[in-house]
């Protein structure tokens, strides 16, 4: 009943593409991602708590192609998240909001959630960090 | 033509002092993972096996499950903010964006609700 159309002030296609708001999509989509890797992990628990066999069934679900493709998007979802959520931390407290800093820690941002991905599967793939 | 008084206009619309509740959960719950998911993830990589009876005997300790309790209750808060916001922003039908932010909330209180019940299983069954 309310859908009028009014006249829209300018939309997302007026502006330049830039690294801003490439990075602030991409932290959306990583949060929605790991929102369903919540249910992931909630699923592990649970199977764990089921008992062996319900746990043997996910363990093996997750080292097949697609579990371990998932878990690679997980795992670097987390960290960019990660990274760019101690971003906009610092931007909550009026830290780095200089537009010319904001773009250089973007880019550090994407740079380290990679390296730490990197990181984290060299040392899972070989074998334990203890 | 409104005829309500400003006052009745400006009640039930929340205040200075309810209105920031969402914002300050969602930054709460996101310092409180830092270091939670960073303990969950160094955990993992540090143990010997992702086998049954590794990772039972490894969940069943009492920090251990205690501090999974705390991150499942953060994760799964911090992913009711958000992805709340998230079906607001997208969704412009009243209609279902209220069946959306219904099934939102009434999911992320079942995540909870099995994450911890899980934590806790683990703990009670492995347990001494």
């Amino acid at each position: 009943m309310s859908q009028i159309s009014r006249p829209l002030s300018p939309h997302l296609q007026v502006y330049r593409w830039a690294v801003s708001n490439t990075l602030s999509i991409l932290h959306r989509m990583t949060g929605v991602a790991l929102s369903i890797g919540a249910i992931a992990l909630v699923g592990w628990l649970l199977a764990l708590a089921a008992g062996q066999a319900s746990f043997l069934q996910l363990s093996e679900l997750l080292s097949g192609f697609i579990g371990q493709l998932l878990l690679l998007g997980w795992s670097f979802a987390f960290f960019y998240h990660l990274c760019n959520g101690i971003r906009h931390l610092a931007w909550d407290i009026d830290r780095g909001f200089d537009k010319h800093f904001a773009r250089k820690s973007g880019l550090v941002v994407v740079s380290l959630s990679v390296l730490l991905t990197a990181a984290f599967w060299v040392v899972a793939l070989t074998g334990g960090a203890a | 033509m409104n005829l309500k008084s400003p006052l009745g206009s400006a009640l039930g619309q929340g205040s200075a002092n309810s209105g920031t509740e969402h914002f300050w959960g969602q930054r709460l719950s996101a310092v409180a993972l830092v270091p939670l998911t960073i303990w969950f993830a160094v955990a993992l990589l540090g143990m010997p096996g992702l086998d049954y009876y590794t990772v039972s005997a490894w969940a069943a300790a009492p920090l251990h499950a205690i501090l999974l309790s705390l991150l499942v209750i953060a994760l799964v808060y911090h992913s009711a903010l958000g992805t709340q916001v998230v079906a607001e922003d997208y969704i412009h039908t009243p209609g279902s964006r209220l069946v959306v932010l219904a099934f939102l909330r009434l999911a992320h209180i079942v995540l909870a609700a099995a994450g911890i019940f899980s934590v806790f299983l683990i703990a009670t069954r492995a347990g001494a």
